[in-house]
This record gives structure tokens, sequence and C-alpha cells, in this order.
């Protein structure tokens, strides 16, 4: 059995930092900022997703485990509300010049 | 292994240090600051030091970057004048070989230090049971050397009276900064009403859970603090009036009950700041409860400035 | 497990690094405002892998400060980067 967690928290933590990297990969060559912060955005944030249902084996009790959750509810929302007004912000800017 | 981890994060602060000293914009260098900030309570965690690690992320991640960016938009109009007055080549030469001497200094020290370290450490971790709190962090900051965190509470307070009387007399006592618009069907408005509740609940507990793990009142007054600059920033609410009785009150009551529970211990065990046998974990949680307003109004305060509008001239 | 752990940690923060090379390069505002961004999931990833593989409880009450601070200073990032373009003339802000 603890094999079996442990082999699902590899996988999991694996496919975490291959969604890390290909966020990375956007960001530095994506042609502008908008597909960027799309890249960074998104693309990070499924790595993180995955890293954390990664972990979930991994720690002791229930407490610890909806901790994490409640880390990665929180980065989801703000990052995706944050993205937005960074995104609003760089076109008003594009729009003045 | 662990040692490659390190030295990848070592490299990679002094890349960043070295990136934000020498940028040429000022946005750039406060965004270098940030990331700054945010990766040493890596390194921090990386040490065993989790308190220190959540007071990094804290403040020098959150509340000193938010800080930075007000100044640098303040200090707009000015950059073309710093930038004329550069230093020359000579000044920078001598600038850097102080700074590596302090480093080589520093570095001797370090290495000709006796083995083991003198410390106070394994008697502090002995007398931690006389104090009724399990962090050995809380247990030195309120007990041990109570008298430090006390005259650092009276320091804030001094700060915050040093940051308003940058104000013209006429709005003394006013609001500072202007008030910030936003949409309020937008998405910051959406934020500053959702994230808030959450940010009340982790501050709250992370000050409560500093009595027997990592965490404690200033992580958590500066989460609290954060929560409500976050608030004014998207308009749903004005920044305070600084005349107010009550905020004034607010800001004193942690030292005033810092000092009283001083003075009680002087009368009931025979010292400044001494606590009598079974009534050191009260007394250090009333301390605490009464530093929480204090320090959360001193950081929400220090960083909107000095008023600047209103008043009662 | 541990070790795998720490590696992958070690991992994630060499791909905030590389976005970090972005950050100073790219020619806009947006991608300086997207600093706080980037070390946020990052920062958080690596912290929580480097917390589960020393098993140490407390990494995820940093964790849980990284992701309110964080979103905090974009925030205030973007907040003044709009401040400053009305000083500077522009016209209205979008928000």
């Amino acid at each position: 059995m603890k094999a079996l967690l442990d082999l699902f928290s590899i996988v999991a933590i694996a496919s975490g930092a291959l969604f890390y990297l290909a966020g990375t990969v956007g960001l530095l060559r994506f042609p502008d900022s908008y597909t960027r912060l799309h890249a960074l955005t998104k693309a990070d944030n499924l790595g993180m997703a995955l890293v954390v249902i990664g972990l979930l084996p991994q720690v002791d009790g229930l407490l610890a485990g909806l901790k994490l959750v409640l880390v990665w509810l929180l980065v989801m929302l703000s990052s995706a509300a944050v993205s937005q007004l960074i995104a609003r912000s760089a076109r008003g800017l594009d729009r003045r010049q | 292994m662990t040692t490659v981890v390190t030295v990848v994060i070592a490299l990679l602060l002094l890349a960043l240090a070295a990136w934000t000293l020498v940028a040429r914009d000022a946005f750039l260098a406060v965004a270098g600051f940030v990331a700054y900030g945010l990766l040493l309570s890596l390194v921090w965690v990386r040490l065993y030091g989790i308190d220190v690690a959540l007071t990094e992320a804290a403040i020098g991640g959150g509340l000193t970057g938010a800080l930075l960016i007000g100044a640098v938009a303040r200090l707009r109009g000015t950059e073309a004048a710093a930038w004329s007055e550069r230093a020359g080549a000579g000044a920078w030469a001598l600038a850097m070989l102080l700074a590596l001497g302090v480093t080589a200094v520093l570095a001797l020290c370090v290495l000709a230090l006796p083995e083991p370290p003198p410390t106070l450490a394994p008697q502090a971790v002995q007398n931690m049971g006389a104090t009724g709190v399990a962090n050995p962090i809380t247990g030195v900051l309120l007990a041990f050397r109570a008298l430090d965190t006390l005259l650092e509470a009276i320091v804030l307070v001094i700060a915050l009276i040093g940051v308003w009387s940058l104000a013209p007399d006429r709005f003394w006592g006013g609001r500072p900064g202007l008030r910030h618009r936003a949409d309020p069907d937008g998405i910051l408005a959406y934020l500053a009403r959702v994230l808030p509740p959450i940010g009340i609940v982790v501050g709250v507990y992370v000050f409560w859970a500093g009595a027997d793990h990592p965490g404690g009142k200033f992580q958590g007054a500066t989460i609290l603090a954060a929560m409500w600059l976050l608030v004014q920033m998207a308009g749903l609410a004005d920044s305070p009036l600084t005349g107010s009785r009550w905020l004034r009150a607010g800001v004193v009551v942690g030292p005033l009950v810092f000092i009283a529970v001083g003075l009680l211990g002087l009368w009931s065990a025979g010292a400044f700041l001494a606590y009598p046998p079974d009534w050191a974990k009260p007394m250090i949680v009333a301390v605490e409860v009464a530093l929480m307003p204090t320090l959360v109004l001193v950081l929400a305060l220090l960083l909107n400035g000095a008023p600047a509008r209103g008043g009662d001239r | 497990m541990a070790d795998f752990l720490l590696w992958m940690g070690a991992f994630v923060l060499l791909m905030v690094a590389l976005g970090l090379v972005r950050v100073a390069r790219g020619p806009g505002r947006a991608e300086r405002m997207m600093a706080a961004q980037l070390l946020g999931t990052g920062a958080i990833g690596a912290l929580l892998l480097f917390g589960a593989a020393t098993g140490e409880p407390a990494v995820v009450d940093v964790a849980l400060t990284l992701a309110l601070l964080s979103a905090f200073a974009s925030i205030a990032f973007v907040k003044f980067a709009v401040v400053q373009d009305r000083q500077a003339g522009g016209g209205e802000g979008d928000e």
C-alpha cells in the first residue's frame, strides 16, 4: 500500500515539475506580455496543483492535508484574479503608447 | 545532495541581490527586492528557522515590497535628477572595497568561533517548562528577554509618530494618502472582499499557534495589516483618520499593557517583567493579545504614510 | 523519497530562476509585475516539497503566509503602476 502511494506521489510530483518547466519555457519564449502571463499563471498553477496532490499521501494527519489543500485553493484564487489585473494594466499601458 | 540544493539557492540569492543593485529602473529593482525577500524565507526554512521564515515571508516579501513600491511611485519625478548625480567610478571602487573588507572580517570572525560556540540555548530549553509555552522562540521573546520585546514595541510607536510628523501642520490628524478608487464590480474589489476573511483567519491562527508551534504575534499582525491595506487599496474603505481617539488608543495599548504587566511583576515576583510561577502563561497571553492591535495598526499606518488630507485645523 | 522531493524542489527553484530572467529582460511593465506571481507559485511549490522532504509540518504555515503576502505584493505593484501612469499624464486606468 505504501509503495503504491509513493508511486502515485512520484508520478504526480514529476508531472507537476514538468508543468513548471512548460510554464517557464512559455514565459521565456512566448512573443508578448499576454501570452507570457498566460503561460505563467496557467501552467505554474497546474504544476503546483499536481505537486499538492502528490504530497497529500506524504503528510501525516487530516489537518495537514487540509492545510495543503487550503494553500492550493488560495494560490489558485489569488493568481487567477491577479493575472487579470496585470493583464488589464498591461493593456491600459499598451493603449496609451 | 542537500549541499547541491543549498548551493543552488545561495547562488540564486546572490544573483538576485546583484540584479537589484544594478537595475536601472526603480520598479525593476523593487521587483528584484521582493523576489529576494520571498526567496530568503526559503533559506530560513532550510536552516530550520521556521519562525524567521514566517517573518521574512510576511515582512520582507509582502510589506516591504508594498512600502518600496509606494516610495518609487512618489519619487518618480526625481528619478532623472538622481541619475544625473550618480557617483563616478572611483566612488564605486571605494564602496566595493569597503563592502568586501567588511565581508572578509565577518567571515574571519565566524570561522574563528570556538568549537562549540558559546550559547545559552541549552539553558533556555531547560527552563522552558517554567514559561508554560512550548515554542522556544516565544519563550525567549516574551519571558526571558521580554524587556527587548517591550522596547521594540515602543520603538514601533515612536517610528509611527516620526512618520506622522512629516505631515504639514494643516493635515495633522487627517487621513493618509489619496482615496483609492476601483470599479466596485471589478476584480480588485472582488479580491478585496474574498481574500481578507481568509487572511484574517490565517492571521489569527498564526498568532495563536505561536505559543506551541512556529508563529506568533508579529507574523499574525503582519498578515492582518496586509489584509486591511488590501481593503483600502480596493477603495472599499478609506484610510483611517489618524486623529481618531480609538486609533490612538489602539496604537498605545500594547506597550501600556506590557509595562503594566512588568510593574505587576515587580510587585508580585520581585523584578520588572518577572512572572510569578503559575501565572506565566496567562500573563504572556495577555501581553500578546494586547500587542496585536498595536502591531496591526502601526504596520498598516506606517505603510499608509503621513496624513495628507482632512485634519482638524 | 525524501531525496526525490528535495531534487524536485531544487528543480522548481531552478525554473523560478529562469523565469526571473524574463522578469529582468522583459521589455514591458507587465513582466516586472509578474515577479511576485512567479515567486508566489514557484517558491510555494518548492517550499512544500522541501517541507515534506524534511518532515517539518510548520512549513505549510509559511506557504500560507507566502500565498497571502505575494498576492498582496502583486496587487500593490499593479496599483502603483496604474497610479504612476496616471501621474505621467495618461488616460483612465483599467481596473
